[in-house]
């Protein structure tokens, strides 16, 4: 009986603390269906009157919204596959085919992950502009691609580094060239892990910053973040303009957080760390 | 949990044996080809720019016309500029907001969530709260920046009301625009960020240590501090060091967040390198200057990946076989 109730406590506190993170959610969704007149009667603490959706929809069509939204997904979804593919080859020529100095190999891509991106962007900013791609999506997606894959080369390899010999050497007796090795072998068995970077992959590229800021100057080519950075940095909201901007940023991870939930705490638990 | 790097000792069955590939002939692919891809498009991305990038660091530059070599003039600037010292002493404050305090804090919650409230209230209580605290890592940073900055915001912010309303007025401040509470408020936004991030990966690594060792601890007579100082934090030391180490690379890459919160601002008051030098780069044009306060911070964050992959791999040393 004492110890039941000392046990309260601790759930109640923890409780608390889980509250406070999830408030600033609940406060811009509160305020996001408010309508200014209300919000500048009534502050932002109250509960709103009605379902006031104006805020929202001005705001989407006055940043073209839908575009942001597109732009994303497909420079996320993009660099996801791509760099899951360019991953899946590194980490099979050092994992797998332990081709000679693989240590150093994977040294280099544990290094270009570690990498600030501060030092590479006014060069990557500079050459895109020589060849041509500056402003465009394709840049985002071929400069991420290659950092993202990064991380996947060292995931995968230590991953691929484990995979049962018995098995490949199997089909290699059966007349399977390496080629096919990878693609009938060692992906379909390595798919979970190849899931679990997929979704990595997205989410990060998702949530980059500051190459796209740089990159993607032009309202067509945004993606949500910069778009929403951008704005946010002009000062020029008011309240609820604000709160609607907030509430569409914090919609799609809320999306992907339900969707993607257990891959991406049990790919943490898989060591994807960063 | 963690990726073991092969490294130490190498495979453990048939090194270098590869029963197929010089005898049997045929059509076959050296595996070296598997890495062409991926080594021409880390030349392009990666290494042609970071080379640049130092280059340039040694130049007179605006990024127009070609650079004037102009040896180590940007480096002996740098130490002159107090701007550059200030930036590089908020990463510290930084790094106590992103590394310190979330892996304190995420040890003592990730013990509590397993320990207490997954054994007294049922796994499915911890999993919930879990989830509530790992939100804001899927958060974009600039969503963050934007719902922070209207909640610290001076007029009609949430945060001043709420003081308002709770009768405490007098504690009302301009949360980012006061240049002497500007770095605490993003500090605080920091530890809100980033908390998720030790508490999940601490959380998965308690679930490898041995129930038995609670048990005998607690049949002992250890209370809840105890077990928590004795088998806890011994138990998930490797995921701690992995978890200061990329969190302290991640606060001293921090840039978004910054950049959305304050700009910098105000009055320099928050300004980390990361910032400073996109602002020297694409504000003012210096690029050459831009490029050696990048320089600086690159070798700083390397040294300090270095210094961690190798208690990570001793780590894995003394615990090998573990992880599956």
């Amino acid at each position: 009986m004492t110890t039941a109730l000392r046990r309260w406590p601790v759930l109640v506190a923890l409780c608390i603390a889980a509250l406070f993170m999830v408030v600033p959610f609940l406060i811009v969704a509160v305020n996001a269906v408010k309508s200014p007149a209300e919000y500048s009667a009534n502050g932002p603490l109250s509960l709103p009157d009605g379902f006031y959706t104006d805020g929202i929809t001005s705001f989407w069509e006055r940043v073209d919204y839908g575009q942001k939204l597109v732009n994303s997904l497909l420079i996320s979804s993009a660099v996801a596959v791509l760099g899951v593919a360019l991953s899946v080859l590194n980490a099979y020529a050092i994992g797998i085919g332990r081709i000679k100095g693989r240590t150093w190999v994977l040294a280099f891509f544990v290094l270009a992950n570690m990498l600030p991106q501060e030092a590479l962007v006014y060069p990557v900013y500079y050459l895109s502009k020589e060849a041509g791609l500056y402003d465009t999506r394709l840049s985002v997606i071929i400069v991420f691609t290659v950092l993202q894959a990064a991380f996947g080369t060292y995931l995968l390899s230590s991953v691929l580094g484990h995979f049962p010999r018995e098995v490949i050497e199997a089909a290699r007796i059966d007349g399977a060239n390496s080629w096919q090795v990878l693609w009938r072998i060692v992906v379909p068995i390595s798919r979970p892990t190849l899931g679990v970077l997929l979704v990595f992959f997205f989410v990060w590229t998702w949530n980059e910053f500051l190459l796209p800021l740089v990159m993607l100057v032009s309202n067509d080519n945004q993606t949500v973040s910069v778009a929403l950075g951008v704005l946010q940095g002009q000062r020029l909201m008011d309240a609820t303009m604000t709160n609607a901007a907030a509430l569409l940023g914090v919609l799609p991870a809320i999306v992907f957080f339900l969707v993607f939930q257990r891959t991406l705490t049990r790919g943490i638990a898989v060591g994807a760390v960063r | 949990m963690t990726v073991t790097v092969e490294r130490h000792g190498g495979p453990t069955v048939r090194k270098d044996h590869r029963p197929d590939r010089p005898h049997s002939g045929g059509p076959r692919t050296p595996y070296v080809l598997y890495l062409l891809p991926g080594v021409l498009a880390f030349l392009a991305v990666v290494v042609v720019p970071f080379l640049m990038n130092t280059g340039v660091s040694f130049t007179d530059w605006q990024g127009v016309g070609s650079p004037k070599w102009s040896g180590l003039a940007n480096y002996r600037e740098l130490v002159d500029d107090d701007e550059f010292w200030a930036s590089f002493r908020h990463s510290l404050f930084m790094v106590v907001a992103m590394a310190v305090v979330p892996t304190a804090l995420g040890l003592v919650l990730a013990a509590a969530l397993f320990d207490y409230i997954g054994k007294h209230f049922g796994g499915r209580i911890a999993a919930v709260l879990r989830a509530c605290f790992y939100l804001p890592q899927v958060l974009p940073v600039a969503v963050a920046g934007i719902v922070w900055s209207w909640i610290l915001a001076p007029d009609n912010g949430s945060l001043n009301e709420l003081l308002k309303a709770a009768g405490l007025g007098s504690w009302q401040q301009d949360w980012l625009g006061d240049p002497d509470i500007a770095l605490y408020s993003v500090m605080g936004v920091m530890v809100w960020v980033q908390l998720g991030f030790p508490l999940v990966v601490f959380m998965a690594g308690l679930q490898r240590v041995d129930p038995q060792l609670y048990e005998a601890a607690e049949l002992d007579g250890a209370g809840w501090w105890r077990r928590f100082r004795h088998i806890t934090l011994p138990q998930i030391r490797p995921e701690t060091q992995v978890v200061l180490t990329w969190c302290t690379i991640a606060a001293l890459k921090v840039f978004g967040a910054v950049y959305v919160l304050t700009k910098g601002g105000p009055g320099g008051a928050t300004d980390v390198p990361s910032y400073f030098s996109f602002a020297t780069f694409f504000e003012k044009t210096q690029v050459g200057y831009g490029a050696a306060i990048s320089t600086v911070l690159t070798a700083i964050i390397l040294v300090l990946s270095l210094v961690g992959l190798r208690l990570q791999t001793r780590a894995e040393d003394a615990e090998e076989g573990i992880r599956s």
